[in-house]
């Protein structure tokens, strides 16, 4: 796996808006982006509504994603390019949720929207129409998805990498600095976990650093040891999964888990450890 | 959006933005908010994003613009940059200073 097999620049889409064996999707929480101009071509997925249990706290199970693919027109065969706002968190995030459920034809589109939109390409309001499909999806890889058991387990045993702000990272805010300040009881982190936010490893217009600047950033910087295991986490595990792309799709670490409970679950878990302030 | 937070227009529920971008209104509580709007020309510049950094540049929050290019931040109380960027490579910075419970209005002009 390298860089060019799983990301793609605005170019590479653009030739491609007509190709019979692209999907393009857009990827957001708020869909009225989409709504009000998006790539030719591209349908949409909420992130919330299309992806998210309507009732408990998790996916929607294997049958629900063939079920969406299969109505939105993707089939087994199809390569999917996704992109979304917020810098590719939520196509980044949707990402991680094909590969969970095996559909390995999927690519990033480098810098999202946003690179679109400060680039001045085109965007339109037309819908395409796509026949339905019949999409089998396969049982969830459990190697790329850390649930709360085996993150509380890894603490001091594997690389906790927290990509929040530092304000959340230490204990000041308890979401990022555009939303209102709600969601886990505690605030703080994971003990021993390092605070290597998701934005260091993004350029301004939303694209990757290069993989020489991801991985002195990485292994540099923040002290990861590339020879163990990892376990990224943010609020709600849409950030993560940006870090999850950079960790396991770009720098091709081999055992890198998303953990999508994240700190809205463990800020509110009874009993477990939480360090408050900078890494220690 | 959530049922919970009825007097702002920002969802709670994820990271994302709030559908149709912020609506620049009446602030929450004890808060330290960073909101206003950016124009060009006069005109409400409703493609683009802002940025809020800490020192050093330190990414701290982005948001893209709404249709009357506005944007707001809940920050932490402290000085922070604000950086704004629009198509054509326009862009802007300022600096703001974020207090606990007040709204600091910036109005930026590209």
């Amino acid at each position: 796996m390298s860089r060019s097999d799983v990301l793609v620049d605005a170019d590479w889409a653009e030739a491609h808006i007509g190709d019979p064996d692209v999907v393009i999707v857009e990827v957001d929480e708020d869909t009225s982006a989409y709504d009000k101009g998006h790539i030719p071509n591209a349908i949409k997925i909420d992130w919330k509504k299309d992806l998210q249990d309507p009732v408990r706290r998790d996916f929607v199970d294997k049958t629900g994603f063939e079920n969406l693919l299969s109505e939105r027109g993707i089939s087994n065969d199809d390569t999917v390019l996704l992109y979304g706002g917020n810098n590719n968190w939520f196509a980044a995030y949707a990402y991680w949720y094909f590969r969970l459920y095996g559909h390995d034809k999927v690519l990033l589109l480098d810098g999202g929207r946003k690179k679109w939109e400060l680039d001045s390409r085109e965007l339109t309001r037309d819908v395409p129409e796509r026949p339905r499909t019949s999409y089998t999806a396969r049982e969830q890889d459990a190697s790329l998805r850390a649930l709360r058991d085996e993150v509380i387990a890894a603490i001091g045993k594997r690389n906790l990498v927290d990509v929040r702000s530092p304000d959340e990272f230490t204990g000041r805010l308890l979401a990022p600095a555009h939303l209102p300040q709600e969601q886990a009881q505690r605030a703080g982190h994971i003990p021993t976990a390092r605070n290597v936010p998701w934005s260091k490893a993004a350029n301004e217009d939303g694209t990757f650093r290069s993989d020489d600047e991801l991985r002195s950033l990485y292994a540099g910087e923040a002290g990861l040891d590339f020879g163990r295991d990892t376990i990224a986490y943010c609020r709600i595990g849409e950030r993560s999964a940006h870090t999850w792309f950079v960790l396991h799709e770009l720098l091709g670490q081999p055992n890198v888990k998303n953990y999508d409970g994240s700190w809205t679950e463990y800020g509110s878990l009874v009993g477990v450890p939480i360090e408050l302030g900078e890494a220690r | 959006m959530s049922e919970a937070n009825p007097a702002s227009t920002v969802t709670a529920n994820g990271c994302g933005a709030p559908a149709g971008g912020v609506s620049v209104s009446a602030a929450t509580g004890t808060q330290a908010v960073v909101e206003g709007h950016v124009t060009r020309e006069g005109a409400p510049v409703s493609t683009g994003y802002a940025r809020l950094l800490g020192s050093g540049d330190e990414f701290v929050a982005e948001v893209p613009l709404g249709d009357d290019g506005g944007f707001r931040f809940f920050a932490a109380p402290g000085s922070w940059t604000l950086r704004v960027l629009a198509p054509n490579g326009l862009r802007a910075e300022q600096p703001v200073q974020a207090d606990h419970g007040q709204v600091t209005k910036v109005e930026v002009s590209l």
